[in-house]
């Protein structure tokens, strides 16, 4: 593989770097390490750095942006009437990277040689089938300008990459080859070194912030094009959400209500199960228990944080649902039809929150000052009014904090409900029935076999802004409470 | 005549007194006890709810560990091998042999019951097709007696674990009512019997029809190379971040930047990651559907915010003056950080990302969006490096293909998988407990 065999000679040159960029340093020291600026092993380090780093940025800049040029050369040379009814440039272009590809793999085992696939014609070759025989199934016969692209494709792709190659090969040899001419016993390797060290270390650091950018571009790019085929309005105040899987466009409703009532439906629930309990708990584990209690129970406690939500999504579906339906099902009350409900998925969803309302409401109820308490005592308040009227006041924006950011562990949460709270999509206000959240039909519209362009796969991006805006609002807003919260007391 | 008189005196407050308790006081003491019981109880009711979950678990995850098999001996004669292989239907001849072996076994034992080739076919599948290779493969075996180890069908699994009962039985051309009679006497005859089920823990996926054949193994190893992606990135760059934020950030609005973004990406819920993956590394970068690769560069993203956290707290517990005295006998900012801070710190930071790994090897939701469902996990990577690049699934994915299947067969199989998945996290865990406890220095 020629891309494993250019790293390992960039890595290669930076080694054989590294040992002559220290001997020359010592050279020139007449062989005493105590006359160098720096220690030894910086001078080598100095030279491996520069052999790397910029030949490693070329050609991960590189790799990003042949695709991009190729491709829009080789559509430059695609006439117009390529793009038929019911195709679109995308998919003609995924055409020709198919056919590409496949006439790689007929070269690699040997079926065609590298000439053939070059002179190759739709008029004197059946392509398709004499791609079919190496393996490469293609979904119908290859048109002449397909072909061409593709061929195209293919001698474009491998300049390019041998050029690329040249080009880093030479950038690493020149990096190198300066980095040692500089290395003698005055230069100041060491404070190079970690200079580029640091560099490295923000870069590190920055991942985050690109990782949000990753996260809003895909978001946002995709949810424009949503938004091009379906629109806007319809989505944001349609009350219907049935997405159809055989026509394209149009024929499906995508009113996110439906979905964004069911979330919250579900979220309030989990939320009257976990606020009670898990504060409760976190006011006696902070305020009564002894230390003994404490540590046996806590822990415990957490445990069920650390359970991982597929779990809580089997245990929804398998053991609550049809506890439920026998307490709830049409042998008793009949009120509920299935086991997959908005009790179901709300109830374990709270057991799931437990433990994250009660140890954030434990650092907070623990944060207010003791001369608060002891002021109450002393005017003789017991113990339990001491907590109501003095600690939860003064812990209360805290708590809310603590409450939002559940809130916003709810609304995020997917494994739970797809499991546990059914699949249909209704504005209803009976809990015992089945509904559907954003981060269900999010899982259902991406895994699906829906075409990627078509607008009920799209819609899964637009519903990921909307998730990805409630949670980020409530969370933003959370923090600000908190922080707000903790200044009176510091 | 004094109005004073006149006027009844004010009722006095009846003074109350140090052991008898007024009602006021007894209200407030009753009040606290009440709050105080509120709070037991809610515990109470959160540790109910665990054991709750762990009891659901075992007792509906055991019984995927162990399966049925029927065990039948015969000796196959090199006449008989000629003659089934002569035959155009070979492998009912070899069923017609089977069954007459299980017949004359039955006899043995000194039971009578009346069975036919269809029941057996109910209960061990088609055994014809098993033994032919068996004797193909090994023609040296002919003429001498051979055991047969055969797993039962998924049914009759159920049976013997308690999810198929006489009176729930449905006749199906999986199972009749009436071959539970013949399951009886097999049991009783000592030819079925149920034993460990090793196909569970090395197995592949299989088919949507198929429990009793379902693995966990395949996407074990997914799951594994998944980790070694997260480990091999997240702990680098996590560390390299970290030691950034802590040691060198200066105060300006780029760092602030970092750190509100880093804070906000550890509440981003997960699908959203899932997003991410498809849209950049998937749509955009052009890297392979269902590899554990690209599941592993996505966990990363997911993790990477966890692993900065811990990391910046353990570095932020070595005390300055350990970078004082490194700093005080010459060596730079730089080399005091990574010769004497960095090493200090490394058991708070491992802790922190083998807590992070264990966070990532239970998630599901961004795995599903790209493409790493159970059923892809047919087949064993063929390499380590295809290992990256081989569609695959992992662990939590797999539970979940498993629990939305129709057979029901397969939720036993789910919870086996949850035993699985939640042994490998209590192991993680407590590497994690052991290394805070063994290294982990308080200044």
């Amino acid at each position: 593989m020629p891309f494993t065999w250019l790293v390992l000679i960039i890595l290669a040159i930076a080694a054989v770097g590294f040992v002559t960029g220290r001997s020359r340093a010592l050279q020139s020291a007449g062989g005493d390490s105590r006359d160098l600026h720096s220690l030894p092993i910086y001078y080598g380090s100095h030279v491996a750095m520069w052999a790397v780093v910029p030949a490693a940025a070329v050609l991960i800049v590189w790799l990003l942006a042949q695709p991009f040029f190729v491709n829009s050369r080789v559509l430059a040379t695609l006439p117009d009437g390529v793009v038929t009814e019911g195709s679109s440039i995308g998919l003609v272009m995924s055409d020709v990277r198919r056919v590409a590809g496949g006439l790689d793999v007929a070269v690699a085992q040997g079926a065609m040689t590298r000439d053939e696939a070059a002179a190759i014609s739709s008029k004197t070759t059946d392509v398709r089938e004499s791609l079919g025989q190496v393996g490469v199934a293609l979904g119908s016969d290859v048109s002449a300008e397909v072909l061409g692209g593709a061929q195209l494709y293919r001698t474009l792709n491998a300049t390019g990459s041998l050029i690329m190659t040249v080009v880093v090969l030479v950038i690493a040899l020149g990096g190198a080859g300066w980095a040692v001419s500089r290395s003698d016993a005055n230069f100041r390797a060491r404070n190079t070194v970690e200079r580029g060290i640091l560099a490295l270390l923000i870069c590190a650091a920055s991942i985050a912030v690109l990782t949000t950018i990753g996260i809003l571009f895909a978001l946002l790019f995709n949810t424009i094009e949503f938004f091009r085929l379906y629109p806007a309005a319809d989505f944001f105040f349609g009350t219907k959400w049935a997405p159809s899987f055989s026509g394209r466009g149009g024929a499906s409703d995508l009113g996110v209500l439906p979905l964004l009532w069911g979330t919250f439906y579900i979220s309030i629930i989990a939320l009257l199960v976990a606020v009670p309990i898990g504060l409760f708990s976190a006011i006696y584990l902070s305020e009564y228990a002894s230390p003994r209690v404490r540590g046996i129970a806590k822990p415990l406690i957490e445990i069920l944080a650390g359970i991982p939500t597929i779990v809580y999504g089997l245990f929804a579906l398998l053991t609550v649902g049809p506890l439920l339906v026998s307490m709830f099902g049409k042998d008793t009350v009949g009120w509920m039809q299935g086991g997959t409900a908005v009790m179901t998925a709300g109830l374990v969803m709270g057991i799931m929150l437990i433990p994250f309302v009660s140890s954030l409401s434990d650092d907070i109820i623990n944060a207010v000052p003791q001369a608060m308490r002891d002021g109450s005592y002393g005017l003789g308040a017991t113990q339990s009014e001491t907590i109501r009227q003095v600690i939860l006041p003064a812990a209360l924006p805290g708590i809310v904090g603590a409450i939002l950011l559940a809130a916003s562990r709810a609304i995020g949460e997917t494994m739970i409900v797809v499991l546990g709270a059914g699949a249909a999509a209704r504005l209803s206000l009976n809990p015992f029935e089945a509904m559907t959240t954003i981060t269900a039909k999010i899982v259902s519209q991406l895994t699906g076999d829906a075409d990627f362009a078509s607008p009920e796969a799209l819609v899964a991006f637009a519903l990921g802004m909307t998730l990805f805006v409630l949670t980020l609002g409530l969370n933003v807003f959370a923090l600000y409470i908190v922080r707000k919260y903790r200044e009176q007391y510091d | 005549m004094t109005d004073a008189s006149m006027t009844p005196a004010p009722a006095k407050p009846k003074r109350s007194s140090l052991s008898v308790l007024d009602a006021r006081t007894r209200k407030r003491n009753a009040a606290e006890t009440r709050f105080r019981m509120y709070g037991v109880a809610a515990i109470a009711v959160g540790l109910l709810f665990l054991v709750f979950l762990f009891a659901s678990i075992l007792r509906s995850g055991i019984p995927a560990f162990t399966q049925t098999v029927m065990d039948i001996e015969f000796v196959l004669t090199q006449e008989q091998f000629e003659e089934a292989e002569s035959k155009m239907l070979k492998t009912g001849e070899y069923q017609k042999i089977f069954v007459n072996a299980l017949q004359s076994q039955l006899e043995e034992s000194g039971l009578e019951v009346a069975f036919d080739n269809k029941a057996i076919e109910r209960i061990v599948g088609k055994p014809g097709g098993t033994i032919r290779s068996y004797f193909l493969e090994n023609p040296d075996r002919v003429g001498t007696p051979v055991s047969f180890e055969l797993a039962a069908s998924s049914r009759v699994d159920g049976y013997f674990n308690g999810r198929v009962t006489r009176e729930n039985i449905v006749d199906s051309r999986f199972l009749m009512a009436s071959d539970l009679d013949l399951v009886d006497a097999l049991e009783e005859a000592g030819i079925i019997h149920g034993a460990f089920n090793w196909n569970f823990i090395t197995g592949t996926d299989s088919g949507v029809d198929n429990p009793g054949g379902a693995g966990l193994g395949a996407s074990v190893i997914g799951s594994f190379f998944m980790m070694l992606v997260v480990l091999f990135l997240s702990l680098p760059i996590g560390v390299a971040a970290s030691i950034y934020l802590e040691e060198f950030a200066p105060k300006n609005r780029w760092t602030d930047l970092i750190e509100v973004n880093i804070s906000n990406l550890a509440a981003v819920p997960s699908i959203v990651f899932g997003i991410l993956g498809l849209a950049v590394f998937i749509q955009f970068a052009g890297l392979p559907q269902s590899a554990p690769l690209v599941g592993g560069l996505v966990l990363t993203l997911m993790t990477l915010p966890t692993i900065i956290i811990s990391t910046r707290a353990s570095l932020a517990a070595v005390p300055p003056s350990i970078r004082d005295a490194a700093l005080g006998v010459g060596a730079s900012k730089m080399q005091s950080v990574f010769h004497h801070v960095l090493p200090l710190a490394m058991p708070g930071i491992l802790t922190g990302t083998i807590i992070g790994l264990a966070q990532a090897l239970g998630e599901t939701a961004p795995l599903l969006l790209i493409g790493m469902v159970g059923f892809v996990a047919r087949e064993y990577p063929e390499g380590f490096l295809s290992g990256f690049t081989d569609a695959n699934s992992a662990m939590p994915a797999q539970i979940y293909t498993w629990a939305s299947r129709a057979d029901p067969g397969f939720y036993e199989k789910a919870w086996g998988g949850i035993i699985i998945l939640l042994l490998f996290l209590i192991t993680m865990n407590a590497i994690a407990v052991i290394l805070r406890r063994r290294f982990e220095r308080r200044w």
